[in-house]
């Protein structure tokens, strides 16, 4: 009886599973199909690779998204941890208002986000491109950094920070090496997080960019013109891409258990 | 130097970047285009058209949250079992379609509803006539289901895995049934995870316009559609700065309703 239970949960998984990946599992498979086609096998090829590495817009959009998530990770990441310590010694209801402050881009939906920061940018004069997709990148980012660094600091032992001072540290020096190395964890867990949030926006890249495109927004004004399988060979590198990333997240997070 | 003046930088970027975004949205929603001040933007939103618009996405926010909810609680609840928790790649499988770009998710579900895609391929090998899905309000509701499921089942697993086992086990041992104690204990102690799985799912997809436009193909005009058109075609800012402002107070007010739903409320943001 128990064993139908468990086959009977195990069945459902896999259905769910189906679910999730019969449509990613197809665009992989038709990303190495010799036509055209995107339903019919016509043979196996590097086709359609080929072609996404020839195409001008699209290995452009891809420098453009790598750019902007690597600068939009590395400087949230500065902000979120120097912000994270600095509310952790601030008086309590100046911390109250910044961590209110903090939840406000989370729980504002996109789309307004992507509006107000527009609005803002050609109001100031700012020609929306690039420049202004990380401006708009670190500000969703920033947060979630400062949520995974303030746990750590609130599980650190307060009397640490206090010794290296009464050792003769200087305060710089105390926070460099005695709180950084503490909340580290915490700190890359953030800054995976907003690499994460950063290739996957797409939203809010809509509205903050005029010419410099990236793969969201190339892959929004190609699917308007209908499915194609160029996109497919794209879709499959960065799937690839993801699931590498998301192996290394989560052999460090057991790695973390352990520890 | 005090430590507290390190907030210094992440305060000004936030007042920068979030603060003054938000007065200017303000600001152009009570606006006409001279820059007068008006409510007649505001008044607009509550005209037929946009009621009709409004209680269509929300229709489909509803439907969706609701199909998330019941594919996703048997989901999670399975995985946190003592069957499945010890495969960790199950669940990193299930979790990973949330970590791949949006459009990605959105294209791919296009790709197989398509005209010429894989299921009508296998519609008219079997000799029935071409389904045209892409368009329909189903193509629409699938697409939003296929984007947000994993949004879902995180939450409630976290809720689940943090329970406290011996609870349970209590339940047991004072002769509940397994139905009762499923009713009367896992279900309530989950329902903090639950209500962020809501609130994860049905926030984007109340005020999405990537999916509707690409798998309604623009038959079903919805509030995130109405919003981008109105920066994006007609132009008109004030317009759409008091659409975004009616949306945003539509949601922090069903956010705040959901809170109150929440008993343990303070655990709610400890599963993400």
């Amino acid at each position: 009886m128990k064993k139908f239970f468990k086959g009977l949960k195990g069945s459902y998984l896999a259905l769910i599973l189906l679910f999730l990946y019969s449509p990613i599992a197809i665009m992989i498979a038709f990303s190495f199909n010799a036509g055209k086609s995107r339903a019919k096998w016509e043979g196996f090829s590097f086709k359609w690779y080929a072609e996404l590495f020839k195409n001008e817009a699209i290995m452009d959009a891809l420098r453009v998204t790598l750019t902007v998530a690597v600068i939009a990770t590395v400087v949230s990441v500065i902000l979120g941890t120097l912000g994270a310590i600095g509310i952790h010694a601030c008086r309590k209801g100046w911390a109250t208002a910044l961590i209110n402050l903090s939840y406000l881009p989370m729980t504002m939906p996109d789309i307004v986000t992507g509006v107000s920061l527009m609005m803002m940018f050609v109001f100031i004069k700012l020609d929306r491109g690039m420049f202004t997709m990380i401006l708009a990148h670190i500000t969703f980012d920033t947060p979630y950094v400062l949520f995974s660094v303030l746990p750590k600091l609130k599980q650190m032992d307060p009397n640490t920070y206090e010794a290296a001072l009464d050792l003769g540290c200087r305060p710089m020096k105390a926070i460099t090496k005695v709180i950084i190395p503490e909340i580290s964890p915490g700190i890359v867990t953030g800054g995976l997080l907003a690499l994460t949030m950063s290739l996957d926006d797409f939203v809010i890249s809509y509205f903050t960019t005029d010419k410099a495109q990236n793969l969201s927004t190339l892959i929004y004004s190609a699917a308007k013109r209908g499915v194609k399988p160029d996109m497919y060979a794209l879709s499959t590198i960065m799937f690839v891409t993801v699931l590498a990333l998301l192996i290394v997240i989560n052999k460090r997070s057991t790695l973390e258990n352990i520890s | 130097m005090k430590r507290s003046f390190f907030s210094g930088p992440y305060a000004l970027w936030m007042i920068m970047f979030t603060i003054f975004p938000i007065v200017f949205v303000a600001l152009y929603a009570f606006q006409d285009n001279t820059g007068a001040f008006t409510i007649d933007n505001i008044a607009r939103c509550f005209e037929g058209t946009y009621m009709k618009v409004l209680w269509r996405s929300v229709k489909l926010a509803l439907e969706c949250t609701a199909l998330c909810v019941l594919l996703g609680y048997p989901c999670a609840y399975f995985l946190a079992s003592k069957d499945f928790s010890k495969y960790k790649t199950l669940f990193v499988l299930i979790l990973l379609p949330m970590w791949m770009n949006f459009l990605l998710r959105t294209y791919a579900s296009m790709s197989l509803l398509e005209r010429n895609g894989i299921i009508n391929a296998i519609v008219t090998g079997l000799g029935f006539e071409r389904w045209n899905m892409i368009g329909t309000e189903g193509a629409v509701l699938y697409g939003m289901v296929y984007n947000y499921l994993p949004f879902m089942v995180l939450p409630i697993h976290t809720s689940l895995k943090k329970m406290d086992q011996r609870v349970i086990e209590a339940a047991q041992d004072l002769g509940a049934n397994p139905a009762r104690v499923f009713l009367k204990v896992t279900l309530p102690l989950s329902m903090s995870g639950v209500i962020s799985g809501i609130t994860m799912v049905f926030m984007p997809s109340v005020t999405t316009f990537a999916i509707s436009k690409l798998l309604g193909s623009g038959n079903f005009m919805l509030m995130g559609d109405v919003i981008e058109n109105q920066y994006m075609v007609a132009n008109d800012w004030s317009f759409g700065s008091s659409l975004s402002l009616f949306m945003t107070v539509l949601i922090l007010i069903s956010i705040g309703l959901l809170n109150r739903l929440d008993a343990n409320k303070s655990e709610r943001s400890d599963n993400w």
